[in-house]
């Protein structure tokens, strides 16, 4: 018998598309509607490549274990650590992200989300300028200026552009004719060649042309022939088109974020929306990629005033990206042991902070096997937050979203939430004895 | 041989996104991750034809990678290379107290190496391995 699930939020990206239909047959995931192409893998191929019993590597071999050794083996790694890191949370609810903070504020750790590999330096600038945003909806209804800045949502966030931009259906703005897309980048990207102007920046360069822009803007001159490889009178233009139309967007990705300047990009690209207010209607929004990444920063501020890299060693928390954040704590090899929670640090960090942390004690929460599960001294297999398992999560502008449970977990396997929460128990019991 | 100096920007692709999903120790992960997309000049330029392999070197390390003709072109000098442990190999760790190391715009050198193969992800990670 097959049933139909509709309105199912997709766990992906931090579009969380909420229209998602999925044909459900048995125990399995048979057909799925609305998604974009990413969205269709994971659903139909959730169960591959699964962990599917919890994991100890005991004198060097990897030994299946039941849940309860391998949990109270975590809280003995965790209990006995002077300065533990936490990690990850960004592919979990904001339930177990509220579990993780109790943790890390009991164990006197640190806990980072991925966002500081992402994300982080625009969280810094916004802490700098303050940003002018809005919900999606009010892009989808409104806007008839669209910039896409160092992303690519063809690529990344495949339904961006159909459900809140350009393509979208709109309650003011109902087509593409009615809208002008700009897209900034480095390459001639596939969302590039839809756009009606595409500016091809030189590498390393939009802390300039963003400056550039904000003089224009301005209504200043500039006293140059070129900037960041591109002709200053293409750059007039660009701000006339800019300050001309009646509610601009501006999303920019990990191309500002990434690149030389960093946060110092984000407060340029804040302040040029800033000075684009004086003049019509703008918004700026950063295009997150792990589907609560956002919720991950919402928790993490709601409970310790910090949104990222918090570290309670002190006995409260303290905030220093640079210092806490995960890369820096482990290319300095401070940490003594580590918590990875539904993320895989040892395929995405550099080399030498992959080196430290396969030196330390690590154990790992997630659903998949991958790169940090493999050498993860304890693996626990979890539930999959959205389609196991309920759980809050954060869209790309800060609209909390239900995931759905459409399925049961394979036995045994519980959600992040109530893992944590056995870890935290033990760990209480543990620290109570020492 | 020829060798060029390259800038190298890592970043997400629809391929790489999709054969995550299938599992990060599938043929389909290796296919879609561990490559480098060339602009069609860079490639005339190294004197390859699309699927030899190339290996990279930053200050951070050197990989060999599967080098792909981009569709995303021109950007000329510029290496595309999807986010991953592969990509990961040659990045380096400063992050100018900011915690984000510098993904993008990376200087590297490129050159052919028809004779040597992509390391698989076991392979890979026996370099760090405990």
């Amino acid at each position: 018998m097959s049933l139909v699930r509709k309105n199912v939020v997709c766990p992906f990206c931090g579009c969380l598309c909420d229209d998602i239909e999925l044909t459900v047959e048995g125990d399995a995931i048979t057909k799925a509607r609305n998604s974009c192409t990413i969205g269709s893998t994971k659903f139909l191929n959730y169960g591959k490549d699964r962990l599917l019993r919890p994991r100890m590597r005991e004198e060097g071999t990897l030994t299946e274990v039941r849940i309860d050794r391998a949990i109270m083996r975590s809280a003995e790694i965790l209990a006995k650590a002077s300065y533990p890191l936490l990690y990850g949370w960004s592919s979990t609810s904001c339930e177990a992200n509220e579990v993780g903070v109790e943790l890390a504020d009991y164990l006197g750790g640190v806990i980072d989300n991925t966002s500081s590999v992402c994300h982080g330096p625009t969280i810094l600038g916004v802490h700098d300028v303050g940003e002018s945003t809005c919900t999606l909806g009010e892009v989808r209804n409104r806007a008839d200026l669209i910039v896409y800045w160092g992303c690519n949502p063809v690529h990344s966030h495949p339904r961006h552009m159909t459900r809140y931009t350009v393509t979208s259906k709109g309650l003011f703005r109902q087509s593409r004719k009615e809208r002008t897309l700009i897209v900034v980048d480095v390459r001639k990207t596939h969302t590039a060649k839809l756009a009606d102007r595409f500016i091809r920046i030189e590498p390393g360069r939009d802390f300039e042309l963003l400056s550039a822009l904000r003089m224009l803007v301005m209504d200043q001159e500039i006293d140059a022939k070129k900037v960041a490889g591109i002709p200053v009178n293409k750059l007039e233009d660009l701000a006339e088109l800019l300050i001309s139309c009646e509610f601009g967007a501006l999303f920019f990705g990990l191309g500002l974020t990434m690149s030389a300047g960093k946060n110092r990009n984000i407060d340029a690209a804040l302040s040029l929306v800033r000075d684009l207010n004086r003049r019509t209607k703008f918004v700026i929004m950063p295009m997150r990629g792990h589907f609560n990444v956002a919720g991950a920063n919402k928790v993490s501020t709601w409970e310790t005033g910090y949104p990222f890299a918090v570290d309670f060693s002190h006995g409260y928390p303290t905030y220093n990206p640079g210092d806490a954040s995960a890369v820096d704590l482990l290319s300095r090899g401070e940490c003594d042991a580590a918590l990875v929670v539904a993320s895989d640090p040892v395929s995405n960090f550099p080399k030498a902070a992959v080196r430290n942390l396969l030196d330390i004690p690590l154990i790992v929460i997630d659903p998949h096997e991958t790169p940090t599960s493999m050498v993860a001294n304890v693996s626990i297999p979890s539930a999959f937050v959205g389609i196991e398992a309920v759980g809050t999560a954060y869209r790309m502008d800060g609209v909390p979203l239900m995931l759905k449970k459409v399925l049961e977990p394979p036995k045994d396997l519980l959600p992040d939430t109530e893992i944590l929460r056995r870890i935290l128990k033990a760990v209480r019991g543990i620290r109570g004895r020492m | 041989m020829p060798r060029l100096k390259v800038t190298i920007i890592t970043g997400r692709s629809l391929s790489q996104g999709r054969s995550k999903e299938l599992g990060k120790f599938s043929d389909k992960y290796r296919e879609s991750v561990a490559v480098c997309e060339l602009d069609p000049k860079d490639l005339r330029a190294l004197r390859i034809r699309p699927g030899t392999n190339v290996r990279i070197r930053t200050k951070y390390g050197k990989v060999v990678l599967k080098a792909v003709k981009s569709t995303q072109s021109p950007h000329r000098g510029i290496v595309f290379l999807p986010y991953g442990p592969w990509a990961s190999v040659i990045m380096g760790a400063e992050t100018q107290g900011t915690g984000m190391p510098s993904f993008k715009g990376v200087p590297g050198r490129i050159e052919p190496a028809r004779k040597e193969s992509v390391s698989d992800l076991r392979q890979l990670l026996g370099i760090v391995e405990r």
